[in-house]
């Protein structure tokens, strides 16, 4: 990593340098009939700079990141596999890049076919028929379906069911997209097993009863056993059941949540089907419904009819639109890319290995960490310090801060909140085992440090852009833009 | 198998380690039952060489706008950027990083946030920004959900010249929030507020040029807002922002809009970027993350996510929003396109796209049957023209314009009822004289037997 501090843009700006030029601008001109009151009197300042040191600014910028494509990066539920660098490419061609959203149907029927076969493909992993490529993310998704949802109720006059019930051990995104969609939201305990307590989950079912959000595999790596069971129960009691798919890349071409009982679920293609985390995004979070709840999903719908594929907005049950145009084609794009290259039978092998890889790794480290649900796991795991660490004052963030320091990225911490100071590490299937050996000694040596030489903990990261920084500072003196510091 | 590293030998000694037989047996706690028979109903996997010419094959079906001269606007504008923007946002650094949960591995990612940050706050005249939202649609519904959150009241305003999508999106946002959404209809093509802001008003909302292509009057609304004590939201084309005010400069308390000329292909639409900006008395209020600079142990500069108790992760069903990925590469296009251009290029870019559109209007208006909709209102880049003959001629003239190669002609009926025979057009720096020229040329060829308006 880069160790030399980077000015801002703005420090390192100097008035009259500049990287590009637009031939024949006339202000005088250009503002003819513009009303003088609406025009800027000084251009935005925005900062000044020659082409080489810019590109010296981002490309110094990008070596203060660990990224999937320099360090192992293990974060639970993330999914931080390799991304295929023949989508990157793909994607770039301006058959593709270069389309109008606008453009008639006519002179888009690549893109519409790559649309309409990829619902075909994420309907056939998931056994549920009726698919939306539109959400932005995986909340976008869960927002998304409990609209739907929430149409479903309202067009059979079952206005008053508005509650949601979700484990305890849920991502944060299930109850705040439930408050978007005006459900309250009801918490469900976890099992001693790590399992949704069914006897919890039945005392809370009622006539108010909307449905139920699971993630299975759920948010400690173990697959909800009783999946179809809980479906029924939901079901007999007037509501219906929404998977998160988060975790879809345990289970995909192993099993369909179709045949489960599930009634509508969204898959994370940044996770899934690899495309790549740019930092925070671009996603893409599809929605995937049974027959009786297609008719509600967002408008327009990609189909298929003789004359080849069109967008159809003459849906009169659908939500509407949830955002501009038609879904993140270009995310859509690198997962159908990746779709295509695997396979049934590599999707299959995508999960085999990432719950072998994950099951390798939890067996390396299960003598020095406490795992508490020690037992086969699917895609991920969780492990957290033993007492004795604690009692040494050591906390996960520690520990994480001293595996940046090894060259590992961390795994997610924290989370889920059902673990205190929990560990959530996902491998991934792109991973080899020595990667894993090699991580897996990190993790037990930091073990050993925590209880030898704690201070190594504690005074980790040495070795990165900055140590450890003060986020309480950051709020307490808020610096959110240049200009305000 | 593609992607995978571990071979049969890998696989058996890591089954040992496990203490377990078979790859099969890692998936016992799925019942059986449950467990897919055989293989999914999908095609077998393709080598990377035939992925790349089943792709690029499909891809013939298409025909790029962006390849062939473009006059289709409505939100997404054929603009030009420079070559370091993919170069750079290609960076797998950047490009294979997840959300900078760790600041001590992720400077990087949260110094450039940091500065699209800042640089969206001033090409706003706003004091904060966020780290991006997914398009412009949904942040303006996010920013209508705010004022609501803020005010505690129902009731928001809309322009009818805001774009179809983003009020569509929040109509579907606001259902079950109990938004009442109230459009304040176009007097010939901009918006009246008359007797429609209140003291029941949450917020209101305009968009800048407008859809039709119309510079709006911003001191209006801003003042209606301010004293009702409503929100005032803009929505923004960002590269008008290089010749127009800033709406915060005009009074506006939120400013929102779509990254997509910011150095983003036009892609079909997506993935774009939202950007969200606002006064700083909003900051705990507003959706998305923040990122701030702080401290760290040595006393230097570092950058952070911060607020994070705003967010859905901590704060979980009473969080301000959602929104937990966003579109951060594509923003990073915006920030290296913004650092690029600087503010003279950004100039040079609104004035050779409204330098254009003034060209073409002067060519438009050669042929008899064509008008401008809305004489003597102020347009931008994009222009509505209206049509002697209506709609079945505004169909002729974009089917001429297909077969000449032309990406144009954008019909207003399907949102506006009332303008049947009205399509707008739009030129961009990458507009040229010849293919102005030769639209117009296409236009009077294919209109000639239409009555002059």
């Amino acid at each position: 990593m880069s160790l030399f501090p980077e000015p801002l843009l703005f420090e390192a700006s100097r008035p009259g340098r500049r990287c590009t030029r637009t031939a024949g601008a006339e202000r005088a001109r250009a503002t003819e009939g513009l009303p003088a009151s609406e025009l800027r009197q000084r251009p935005p300042a925005l900062p000044e700079l020659g082409e080489l040191d810019l590109v010296r600014h981002y490309t110094r910028l990008s070596q203060k990141n660990y990224a999937i494509t320099t360090n192992f990066y293990p974060l639970g539920s993330c999914t931080m596999k390799y991304n295929p660098v023949v989508h990157e490419k793909l994607a770039a061609l301006e058959s593709f890049a270069g389309l109008h959203p606008l453009q008639d149907d006519g002179e888009v029927q690549g893109a519409l076919g790559v649309l309409f076969e990829l619902q075909q493909i994420l309907a056939a992993c998931t056994g549920l028929p009726e698919v939306t490529l539109h959400p932005s993310a995986g909340a976008h998704g869960e927002l998304t379906a409990l609209m739907v949802l929430r149409a479903w109720l309202d067009e059979t006059g079952q206005t008053q069911r508005r509650t949601i019930l979700i484990p305890d051990s849920a991502h944060g995104t299930n109850p705040a997209s439930c408050t978007l969609a005006g459900f309250r939201v009801v918490s469900i305990k976890t099992s001693d097993t790590g399992l949704l307590d069914v006897p919890d989950l039945r005392e809370h079912l009622g006539p108010d009863t909307a449905g139920l959000m699971i993630t299975n595999p759920n948010t400690l790596g173990l697959f909800e056993e009783k999946i179809a069971e809980i479906c029924r129960e939901v079901h007999a009691a007037g509501g219906k059941v929404y998977m998160d798919g988060a975790n879809f890349n345990a289970i995909v071409g192993i099993a369909r949540p179709g045949d489960f009982g599930v009634d509508m679920m969204h898959l994370n293609l940044h996770k899934t089907f690899s495309t790549p985390h740019g930092g925070g995004g671009p996603g893409a979070g599809p929605i995937c419904v049974t027959a009786e709840l297609g008719k509600y999903l967002p408008v327009p719908r990609v189909v298929e009819d003789e004359d080849g594929y069109r967008l159809d907005h003459d849906r009169p049950h659908s939500i509407g639109r949830v955002r501009a145009w038609h879904g993140n084609f270009l995310v859509l794009l690198r997962a159908y890319c990746y779709a295509k290259r695997l396979g049934a039978e590599g999707l299959r092998r995508v999960a085999e290995n990432a719950v072998l890889n994950a099951n390798y790794l939890r067996v390396k480290v299960h003598q020095k960490w406490r795992v508490p649900y020690d037992r086969i796991c699917m895609h991920e795991f969780v492990a957290r310090p033993k007492s004795e660490v604690k009692d040494q004052g050591i906390r996960t963030l520690d520990v994480a801060k001293r595996l940046i320091e090894l060259g590992f990225h961390p795994p997610t911490i924290y989370f889920p909140l059902v673990v205190p100071e929990a560990l959530m590490i996902e491998p991934t299937e792109t991973e080899s085992k020595e990667t894993l050996d090699s991580f897996a000694g990190a993790l037990n040596q930091i073990a050993d440090e925590a209880l030898q030489s704690p201070e190594i903990l504690t005074g980790a990261p040495r070795n990165t852009p900055v140590q450890r920084v003060d986020e309480a500072r950051a709020v307490k003196d808020p610096q959110l833009c240049y200009r305000c510091s | 198998m593609p992607y995978i590293q571990n071979t049969e030998a890998d696989q058996q000694a890591m089954l040992a380690a496990i203490g377990a037989r078979s790859l099969e047996d890692l998936f016992a706690p799925i019942p059986a039952g449950l467990r897919v028979a055989g293989a999914l109903p999908l095609d077998p996997g393709l080598t990377e060489q035939q992925l790349n010419e089943h792709v690029s094959g499909i891809g013939t079906w298409n025909r790029a706008a962006s390849a062939r001269p473009c006059f289709l606007g409505g939100g997404v504008y054929d603009h030009a950027w420079p070559a370091l923007v993919d170069h750079l946002m290609q960076r797998s650094e950047f490009l294979t990083a997840y959300t900078p949960y760790q600041p001590e591995c992720s400077q990087g990612t949260l110094q450039w946030i940091f500065e699209f940050q800042s640089m969206i706050a001033e090409l706003c005249g706003l004091e904060v920004a966020n780290a991006s939202m997914y398009d412009g649609a949904s942040a303006a519904a996010e920013a209508a959900l705010m004022a609501v959150g803020a005010t505690g009241r129902r009731r928001i305003v809309v322009s009818a010249g805001v774009h179809p999508h983003t009020r569509e999106a929040l109509r579907t946002y606001g259902r079950h929030q109990d938004l009442e959404m109230v459009e304040a209809p176009l007097r010939d093509g901009l918006t009246s507020w008359e007797g429609l802001v209140g003291a029941d008003t949450a917020a209101v909302l305009v968009q800048q040029p407008n859809f039709l292509g119309l510079v709006e009057a911003l001191d209006r609304p801003a003042a209606l807002a301010r004293d009702s004590g409503a929100l005032s939201i803009a929505a923004v084309y960002p590269v008008a922002l290089g010749l127009l005010r800033s709406p915060g400069a005009a009074g506006f308390d939120v400013v929102v809009g779509d990254g997509q000329s910011l150095g983003v292909p036009m892609g079909y639409g997506g993935p774009s970027f939202g950007f969200f900006a606002a006064r700083e008395r909003f900051v705990r209020r507003m959706p998305g993350r923040l990122v701030g600079t702080t401290l760290d142990r040595q006393g230097r500069r570092a950058f952070t996510l911060t607020f994070q108790t705003r967010e859905q992760h901590i704060r979980r069903e009473k969080a301000t929003s959602n929104i937990c990925t966003n579109n951060a590469l594509i923003a990073l296009r915006g920030c290296i396109f913004m650092a690029a251009v600087g503010p003279r290029g950004l100039e040079e870019m609104a004035c050779v796209s409204r330098q254009r559109a003034l060209e073409l209007r002067a060519s438009l208006l050669q042929v008899s049957a064509i008008r401008e909709a809305f004489p003597g209102q102020p347009f931008f880049n994009e222009i509505p023209f209206r049509i002697a003959g209506g709609e079945p001629a505004v169909t002729r003239l974009k089917t001429a314009l297909q077969q000449a190669g032309i990406a144009a002609v954008l019909p207003l009926s399907r949102w506006y009822p009332g303008l049947e025979g009205v399509f707008t057009l739009a030129c961009t720096e990458r507009t040229t004289p010849q293919s102005i020229a030769q639209l117009a040329q296409v236009a009077a060829d294919t209109l000639r037997m239409e009555m002059a308006l």
